[in-house]
């Protein structure tokens, strides 16, 4: 439904000019989709988002939507934004102060090609705010909403004209923590209701995780990896990926040998730890091996077998309610892990660390 | 670029951008209203005569205007008229934003708006209204003090370069007294707080922080009370030209009075006015980008850390009512009560048994009048309307276009705050009064003139509006399908309203009360209110010129009424 072909957009002014903000990226969004560019501010995902809108003009590449070409660097096709099948929620909602609810829904259907008459439109907008539940609000003025209302008011106004596909730049990221997770699933559930190919841009992993179908994380202008959120979690491909997204223990070292079947052993300052390798890698690389906090067991006495345990001390407790974040010293590193909140540990406690081997994996050194 | 394709229709279509359009018709008649008159002036100084046949270059114009014996005493008074008005305006203003914004001196609230009250009354008001009170010969409080005190002389004469000075500085209060306010509010409090834990006092805390983040926009606001001084004609003609006192803008006007006139003497010292002006000018935005690395502002509310004045809070209450008294309030006053009166008279029971409204009856059947009060009625909306729709777009094309040298547009529109208003008047004589079409001497000469000088003015109501306007409110309607110029309809422009409502109305009252530029530009039948008052002043008609300015500060306050009910209704609240 989106196809983006080495898409390239430089800066012209400003600060950064010269900068280029998405450097040759390429990726599709199939019909249905929702699909998340996931990366730190800067990144370029924002960036991307507003060529695919048309409120960038790209320097190179092609962009389609909906199998219609919108831009084209090549033959200088620009589909100005107010001619996309397009809807977009902004990250300030971009509500118009001066308009009622039901003006602000009912803005893309006056605005537009095809003239409707009041009666097709009243019943649009009411559908559409419908959707949203906020059909008791449309004679308020649209300032007098809650940011959870505003912020359901623009999914309104951008989804009213039946777009092709809608995009959405950090909807959540303005509201509070309860109403946010709320949302979450309340975008999420309206999106699969109607099938509408979604793009979506946003920092935050646990938004990305927890509503795509695919994500591609992004950094410098670039997709470093791009998949399903278990696979991007599970399995990342770069340190930035594994440490973007969650939190992950980092132990530097050198693949000794390969396995196969994807897995190697490592030797680290700790010791020697099996684990799953990248592609590609050999026998004498310099690796990282990444392991979640939550992947990690913990033993108060030593287990019987020796397979990847490390012994250490405990480093500092935080009991966090859901779980105690607990880090360990090991002889060089020191690990964080997530424990089960019955867990009653002192500083200083000698403990032994088993590290799950298919839950660590062996990425390049450096990238 | 203009085949795009579109995917709904499927039609290609040819269209003009208006957002590459409108830019250069913008530049175009900025620059015609803004650049050409000074390249005209500039000319003009160094031609033997007005519009020649052909050109022969001459500098005796210059020798004439700067080589005069007159040249050293002109330059003189003009630089204490200047000096002193912007101080004595810059301390005023500055204790009376110090008193209401900073202190706990009682009603200070109430003494806000009064303080902004004088700037309905047009300069030339402000002068007769003095004469009226500090006149040596039947000044009202030169009256009182001289029977009072049994003085021998009177103790004021306004015919004077201190009366000059006072005249024009109190016009000048309120506008130093906004910048300051402004300027207090804008600051900080916890650098303030942080200094007193860091162990200072009070008086140390004052000395060197608050006065220390101040003195960047102080030095601004001085520097902007001298260049408007130096530009301003109401008080070197009302009472420097009978006082024999002569500062530059009188200079420009005597030789355009001269007969025949010598138009090439006052186009070289109105250069020399300008030079000055937009040195002026340019070092205030110079030192307002200085003061930006000490802006407080953080966008973060908060309340000002008030001073204890203590028992002192009342000599601050006494300064306060004294001030509103004797400056705000009098010169109202005297002009109320001189316009019904027959003939000027102090107040007596005499003088009360005289009172009639035959001067307002003699106005109503008085033609000159009439065509006055139509003139600025007329040149007040027309300028206002079509400066703001002209600096809408203008602003618009600055601020969100993004269009490559989109800046020149805003420096376009910013040169005319250097033009001193007798200077604009001069250049557009020396454009207009050979032109082929005859508008010279009629109101659209005029129009033009105050169009042109208070497009700065329309800028920044209008730049401000549109700096508030996320532009993300703009994309959404882009991204619901708006095209440029529906957006600009539906979302840009009702959005902007209240702000251009704003800058409507300000150029609205200052084109009312518009004087420097029109004393040289309005003749006969364009004459406008404030022309006439002056020609009648110096005919000694000055009761009926009393009861002329007071029909025209009514008419200023209906305006700024119905500018109050029009912003109340289509005010927005965020």
């Amino acid at each position: 439904m989106i196809e983006i072909k080495s898409l390239v957009k430089i800066y012209e002014d400003g600060d950064n000019a010269g900068v280029k903000a998405v450097d040759n990226i390429s990726f599709n969004v199939e019909e249905g989709r929702f699909y998340t560019l996931l990366g730190p501010s800067g990144c370029g995902k924002t960036t991307t988002l507003r060529c695919i809108a048309g409120l960038e003009k790209a320097n190179g590449g092609e962009i389609l939507v909906a199998g219609k070409k919108v831009f084209s660097a090549l033959d200088g096709t620009f589909v100005p934004a107010y001619r996309r099948p397009i809807g977009m929620v902004f990250q300030s909602y971009a509500i118009w102060p001066h308009m009622t609810v039901f003006e602000n829904v009912a803005f893309p259907l006056r605005v537009g090609k095809q003239r409707l008459s009041n009666a097709e439109i009243q019943k649009k907008v009411s559908t559409a705010l419908e959707q949203v539940e906020l059909s008791d609000y449309g004679e308020r003025m649209a300032t007098q909403l809650s940011g959870g209302q505003q912020q359901r008011l623009a999914l309104a106004r951008a989804l009213v004209r039946e777009p092709q596909v809608l995009l959405l730049d950090e909807p959540l990221s303005n509201l509070d923590a309860k109403l946010r997770e709320r949302m979450r699933f309340e975008l999420r559930e309206l999106q699969r209701r109607l099938r509408i190919t979604t793009l979506y841009v946003t920092h935050d992993q646990v938004e990305a995780l927890s509503m795509s179908n695919i994500i591609a994380v992004m950094n410098s202008g670039v997709i470093v990896q791009e998949g399903a959120p278990r696979d991007i979690y599970l399995q990342p491909k770069t340190k930035f990926v594994a440490n973007f997204i969650g939190s992950t223990n980092q132990m530097t070292g050198q693949v000794t040998r390969l396995e196969g079947n994807g897995t190697a052993t490592v030797h680290t300052d700790d010791g020697e730890i099996s684990c799953g390798i990248l592609d590609g890698l050999t026998a004498g690389s310099r690796v990282v091996v990444v392991v979640r906090p939550e992947s990690i067991n913990l033993h108060t006495q030593q287990p019987p077998i020796g397979s990847n345990v490390i012994e250490g001390k405990i480093g500092a407790a935080m009991f966090l309610g859901e779980y105690v974040d607990c880090t360990v010293e090991l002889g060089k590193n020191i690990l964080q892990t997530h424990q089960r909140y019955t867990l009653q540990v002192r500083r200083g406690d000698p403990v032994w660390v088993e590290l799950p081997a298919g839950e660590c994996m062996a990425l390049p050194a450096e990238q | 670029m203009a085949t795009a394709a579109i995917p709904r229709t499927g039609k290609m279509t040819m269209s003009l951008d208006p957002a590459l359009l409108i830019p250069v018709v913008g530049a175009g008649i900025l620059v015609y209203l803004a650049v050409v008159p000074l390249l005209m002036l500039f000319v003009g100084s160094f031609q033997a005569e007005v519009a020649p046949r052909e050109f022969v270059y001459t500098l005796k114009n210059y020798h004439a205007a700067y080589a005069s014996e007159y040249t050293y005493s002109t330059f003189l008074n003009s630089l204490i008229f200047a000096s002193g008005s912007a101080g004595l305006g810059f301390i005023l203003g500055t204790m009376l934003a110090w008193l209401t914004e900073r202190t706990n001196t009682p009603l200070r609230g109430i003494f806000v708006p009064l303080a902004v009250v004088p700037l309905i009354l047009p300069g030339v008001l402000e002068s007769i209204a003095w004469i009226f009170l500090l006149s040596p010969k039947f000044g009202y409080l030169n009256v009182w003090l001289t029977n009072l005190f049994g003085l021998k002389s009177p103790p004021f004469n306004v015919f004077s370069l201190p009366g000059m000075i006072w005249v024009h500085s109190v016009g000048q209060v309120p506008l130093a007294f906004l910048l300051m306010v402004a300027a207090f509010k804008s600051m900080d409090p916890s650098l303030e707080e942080s200094a007193m834990m860091s162990g200072a006092n009070t008086w140390q805390t004052f000395r060197r922080v608050t006065l220390r983040l101040l003195m960047p926009t102080a030095g601004s606001v001085l520097l902007i009370l001298f260049v408007r001084t130096l530009e301003s004609f109401e008080a070197p003609a009302l009472i420097g030209i009978p006082a024999r006192i002569y500062v530059y803008t009188s200079e420009i006007f005597l030789a355009f009075n001269e007969y025949p006139p010598d138009y090439g003497r006052g186009g070289a010292l109105a250069v020399g006015l300008l030079l000055l002006s937009a040195i002026g000018v340019w070092l205030y935005t110079r030192a307002t980008k200085e003061g930006k690395k000490f802006q407080t502002v953080t966008g973060k509310a908060f309340r000002p850390r008030q001073f204890d004045l203590g028992g002192w809070r009342w000599v601050g209450f006494g300064f306060l009512t004294g001030y509103f008294i004797f400056v705000v309030l009098l010169p109202f006053l005297v002009l109320f009560w001189a316009s019904f009166l027959p003939f000027f008279a102090a107040p007596s029971w005499d003088a009360v048994s005289k009172l009639s409204l035959d001067n307002y009856r003699y106005l109503s059947g008085f033609r000159p009048f009439w065509d006055a009060l139509q003139n600025s009625i007329l040149l007040s909306t027309l300028t206002a309307t079509v400066a703001m729709v002209l600096t809408s777009l203008v602003a618009w094309i600055v601020y969100k276009s993004r269009l490559p040298g989109a800046w020149i547009l805003d420096f376009l529109a910013f040169v005319p705050i250097t033009i001193p208003g007798i200077v604009m008047g001069m250049a557009l004589i020396l454009l207009y009064v050979a032109f082929p079409i005859p508008i010279y001497g009629t109101i659209w000469v005029l129009l033009i003139a105050y169009v042109t000088r208070f497009i700065p003015y329309g800028m920044r109501a209008a730049s401000g509006s549109i700096l508030q306007i996320h532009s993300e409110l703009e994309e959404a309607a882009s991204a619901s399908g708006a095209s440029w110029w529906e957006t600009f309809k539906r979302v840009t422009l009702p959005l902007l309203r209240p702000g251009l409502a704003a800058g409507w109305i300000y150029i609205c009252i200052v084109s009312f009360r518009e004087f420097s530029t029109s004393v040289l530009l309005a003749t006969g039948e364009s004459r406008v209110l404030s022309i006439l008052l002056f020609t009648m002043f110096e005919q000694g008609q000055v009761t009926v010129v009393a009861a002329i300015g007071v029909l025209m500060i009514a008419t200023l306050l209906s305006i700024v009424a119905v500018f109050y009910k029009l912003t109340g209704k289509i005010g927005i609240q965020t």
